[in-house]
């Protein structure tokens, strides 16, 4: 008796998993396409880096070129060229990482507005910049600051100033004028994040700090921003892992004569080596490099952050 | 006439409490110039939008002496030749095609795998997880990206502009975070029903999963429309160039547009009428007006998103 109801019951568990088995086959079928697809368009571009180690010229395949090992990692260290890319990719990420706090500081203002309309209209307003291209940016600021735009128009109706300034074109300030440019696009949507953060802070707390007849500047000091400095803080080491990544597509959109020399940042440069010059093989060194270090701040940041906050940021 | 008599008692109430509040002078500073430096930040957002579009829809000769609050005369000449210009009308149907495409393909392909990420019965399940999460935080290079779109042959090609972009991590984990939340009995009652995985997918999962799938649509449609950088670097057919790239043509070069302009004077008339930088404006409106007209209604999806990502995050 017992034992025939131990092999039904063997024999239910058999089937139900022989059919699970055959679910899990249709299921990773399924799944496959998938694999292929990330395989595919972010896997195989690695075996590229392969590149760096041949001397290859476009036209003769790789197994003709000689194999040049890590010589084209020491020519970095001899190129004339990339003490200034570094130097503008690190000054551009840096006045970023300076400008951090702006996003903060708006969403504070924005929450401390009590006219429902106004709010919504400035929330709506500030991000649109967040949702066009650089090139449009890149032609909204030519519109505004060329020689013959709305601001030298302005001015030169005034009679304010004589000679027409060319802010795009300003070697002495290019650095100030891009980061303006990338806050003006970035600060409304950055501060979205924050907005959520103040939103979720407990009332009570604004509510008992009232009755102890704190003002709004206290509180914002006491309440709000103790409360969403965690949100700041993560974002801030997010960037700090970014810092070779200063953004390819601003400075190739705002590139001209004038300044190129100083807006010429590490993914530009390795694009312009790379398709302007034909050089595939030191593109590819520097473009590794610059990987590299960036995977080694993530890594070195986020067990930073997870010795001090015990928490992971990735 | 209830209604008014059952408030009136209530806003009598509150009035006393109110004035005995005293004016707290800090507070009003505060406001003041809370309300000033925003709204001063609003103005510098919105002008140079309201400058190009004065701009483009102002007489074009006017204009060259300069508009600042209100168009200098009116003239859509700007327009109707920026519509005529050689692929114009091309561009726009190829970045309708590669938002509407691009955008459709992103959400089947996230959405689909986020489902099979969920079922347990997948074998492998984590190691397929990580093995496309992990993308996000990895990237080739420029060389080694250019070169294998090459081998694949997808230069000059419009699937360069959707393929690469159907799987994103990010995404992945909104979707499977929001489907982990749907009532599990649903889909079991489907499967007693003989109802497939794919089944399953389309009746179900797809519908409710509606208010993350927006979301993610809307995210996508904005990147391709925006996006260029591809067809930049690896689209040389003229039939297959997007808006966004004919307009960063024709900010760079100006012959092109004085071409233009100098067509009317081929065609007899006696005065020119028409600026290159009228056409200018009236390109940066036409690619920037579709994002301008749907963005406040697609807001709070992104909003949505972006702080369900940083839970996530």
């Amino acid at each position: 008796m017992e034992t025939t109801t131990a092999t039904q019951a063997g024999n239910k568990r058999r089937f139900k998993s022989s059919h699970r088995r055959k679910d899990g086959y249709k299921l990773l079928l399924a799944a496959l396409p998938f694999v292929l697809i990330a395989f595919a368009f972010s896997y195989v571009p690695l075996f590229g880096w392969i590149y760096a180690f041949f001397d290859y010229h476009p036209g003769i395949p790789l197994s003709k070129t000689p194999f040049s090992g890590l010589d084209r990692f020491r020519e970095m260290f001899s190129d004339p060229r990339m003490g200034p890319v570094l130097m503008n990719t690190l000054a551009l990420s840096f006045l970023s990482i300076l400008t951090a706090p702006i996003p903060m500081l708006f969403a504070i203002m924005v929450s401390e507005v009590r006219s429902g309309w106004f709010k919504r209209l400035v929330q709506t307003v500030s991000t649109l910049p967040h949702y066009i291209s650089w090139i449009i940016v890149y032609a909204l600021a030519f519109s505004m600051f060329s020689t013959e735009g709305a601001v030298n128009t302005f001015l030169m109706k005034l009679g304010l100033g004589g000679a027409p300034v060319d802010v795009l074109g300003n070697y002495e300030r290019v650095w100030t004028v891009q980061t303006l440019l990338l806050l003006w696009k970035s600060v409304g949507w950055s501060a979205i994040i924050y907005l959520a953060a103040i939103v979720s802070i407990d009332s009570e707390q604004y509510d008992a700090a009232k009755v102890d007849g704190a003002g709004r500047r206290r509180t914002i000091w006491h309440i709000t921003l103790p409360s969403i400095m965690p949100t700041f803080i993560v974002l801030l080491l997010l960037s700090i892992s970014n810092l070779l990544s200063a953004g390819f597509e601003q400075y190739l959109v705002f590139s001209n004569v004038m300044v190129a020399d100083r807006i010429e940042v590490l993914d530009l440069y390795v694009y312009r080596l790379g398709l302007v010059t034909g050089d595939y093989s030191y593109s590819t060194a520097v473009g590794m490099f610059k990987s590299i270090i960036s995977i080694v701040l993530l890594f070195t940041v986020n067990l930073l952050s997870k010795k001090f906050r015990g928490q992971g940021i990735v | 006439m209830n209604s008014t008599t059952a408030t009136k008692p209530a806003a009598v109430a509150s009035k006393p409490e109110r004035r005995r509040r005293p004016i707290d002078y800090k507070d009003l500073t505060f406001n003041f110039f809370n309300y000033l430096i925003l709204a001063l930040l609003v103005l510098a957002t919105i002008y140079p939008f309201y400058y190009i579009f004065i701009y483009s829809i102002s007489d074009s000769i006017e204009a060259q002496k300069g508009v600042t609050f209100w168009p200098a005369g009116f003239s859509l000449e700007a327009y109707q030749t920026t519509v005529k210009l050689p692929g114009i009308m091309d561009a726009a149907i190829v970045s309708l095609s590669r938002t509407v495409v691009g955008t459709l393909i992103t959400v089947f392909c996230c959405s689909f795998f986020a489902y099979l990420i969920t079922k347990e019965e997948l074998p492998f399940r984590k190691a397929i997880y990580r093995f496309v999460l992990v993308t996000m935080y990895f990237n080739a290079g420029f060389i080694p990206w250019y070169l294998t779109m090459k081998t694949y042959g997808l230069q000059n090609s419009f699937l360069l502009y959707v393929l690469p972009t159907a799987l994103a991590g990010f995404n992945v984990i909104l979707i499977k975070t929001f489907i982990e939340q749907l009532p599990a009995s649903l889909e079991e009652s489907a499967k007693i029903d003989g109802a497939g995985y794919f089944k399953i997918y389309t009746s179900i999962i797809f519908p409710l999963s509606m208010p993350i799938i927006a979301t993610i649509a809307v995210f996508a449609a904005v990147g391709q429309w925006n996006t260029w950088f591809d067809n930049y670097f690896l689209v040389e057919n003229p039939k297959l160039q997007t808006l966004q790239l004919v307009l960063y043509n024709f900010l760079n070069q100006s012959s092109n547009l004085s071409n233009a302009t100098t067509e009317q004077l081929n065609r007899g008339d006696l005065v020119r009428t028409l600026t290159p930088q009228s056409i200018r404006m009236a390109i940066t409106m036409l690619v920037t007006l579709p994002i301008v007209l749907v963005y406040p209604m697609l807001q709070r999806y992104f909003v949505k998103g972006i702080m369900m990502g940083a839970v996530k995050g």
